[in-house]
């Protein structure tokens, strides 16, 4: 896979397919980003346009400092900012979730499982087919809520880290840890319930 | 004397899960969870769902989007190097 710079070199020569590449690489990560500090799906796709045409107009101006992908969620975060203080939309910068990540109903009263969980190696279709686990966990990383949904695609979809990801959220890196963990379980408990009755 | 550190029922167990795997669990913690998982079947599973979740989600690739979003920022692209 040609990587983010070379393409951006390539850009910059006039090269339309290569920043199609980008486009591809990147755009849906953009929105779900924008999605955490703006009011709807529609001004999320604005600020993520917006993030594309700022890169069209200063992508002579990227000096290299940093990745190509920290520069253009960094031009996003700004931009959805800015955008989400016009609209008076208050971002979740709490878990705001508390409580058992895993339903009490699955322990006996000491807590202990009652209903303990399986190896996703153990079920049918993980066995069937590789793309099977990775599409059930993009089905479920896109049906979490925010802040859940921009920790997760930005910590483990992008591979950021936890201070990458504090930054760009403007949250303390003990609560992008916090919604990590219960981003993370959900999605583990959606998978877990896709995979149910495929047990071998 | 140094007290013994409490031991983890799975209810508690699942919850230092994610902060284990990025090994950011306080050594008490860390230690008290292991002992646990070292004993615990159902909770080895979790800990392996939970591994799996997150190694899948490092091979979600880009998502399909439509050509008209593609092609609407391609079309700016364009304009852009014809204007300048």
């Amino acid at each position: 896979m040609v990587d983010d710079a070379e393409l951006l070199g390539q850009m910059l020569g006039g090269d339309e397919a290569a920043f199609s590449e980008l486009v591809h690489r990147y755009h849906a990560t953009l929105v779900k980003i924008a999605g955490y500090y703006v009011k709807s799906y529609a001004s999320a796709e604005d600020v993520a346009q917006d993030t594309w045409i700022a890169v069209i107009r200063g992508a002579e101006k990227f000096e290299g400092r940093s990745s190509f992908k920290t520069w253009l969620l960094r031009i996003c975060t700004n931009r959805a900012r800015t955008l989400g203080v016009k609209e008076h939309r208050t971002v979740p910068t709490n878990p705001m979730e508390s409580g058992p990540t895993v339903a009490a109903s699955r322990f006996d009263q000491g807590g202990t499982w009652s209903d303990p969980p399986v190896l996703f190696t153990d079920t049918v279709d993980a066995r069937l087919d590789n793309s099977f686990l990775v599409n059930a966990v993009r089905n479920a990383i896109a049906s979490l809520g925010e802040p859940q949904l921009a920790v997760v695609t930005l910590r483990d979809v992008e591979g950021l880290s936890t201070e990458e990801v504090a930054t760009l959220l403007g949250l303390s890196e003990a609560n992008v840890r916090v919604i990590l963990h219960r981003g993370r379980a959900k999605v583990r408990g959606i998978v877990e319930s896709a995979m149910k009755g495929t047990k071998i | 004397m140094r007290l013994m550190p409490s031991p983890l029922a799975c209810r508690d167990a699942v919850e230092l899960v994610s902060d284990y795997l990025d090994g950011t669990l306080s050594r008490r913690d860390r230690r008290r969870l292991e002992k646990h998982l070292a004993a615990c079947d159902g909770c080895q599973a979790y800990l392996e769902q939970v591994r799996a979740t997150v190694a899948a989600s490092g091979r979600v690739g880009p998502e399909d989007l439509s050509d008209d979003v593609v092609e609407g920022l391609v079309n700016l692209f364009r304009q852009y190097r014809s204007d300048n």
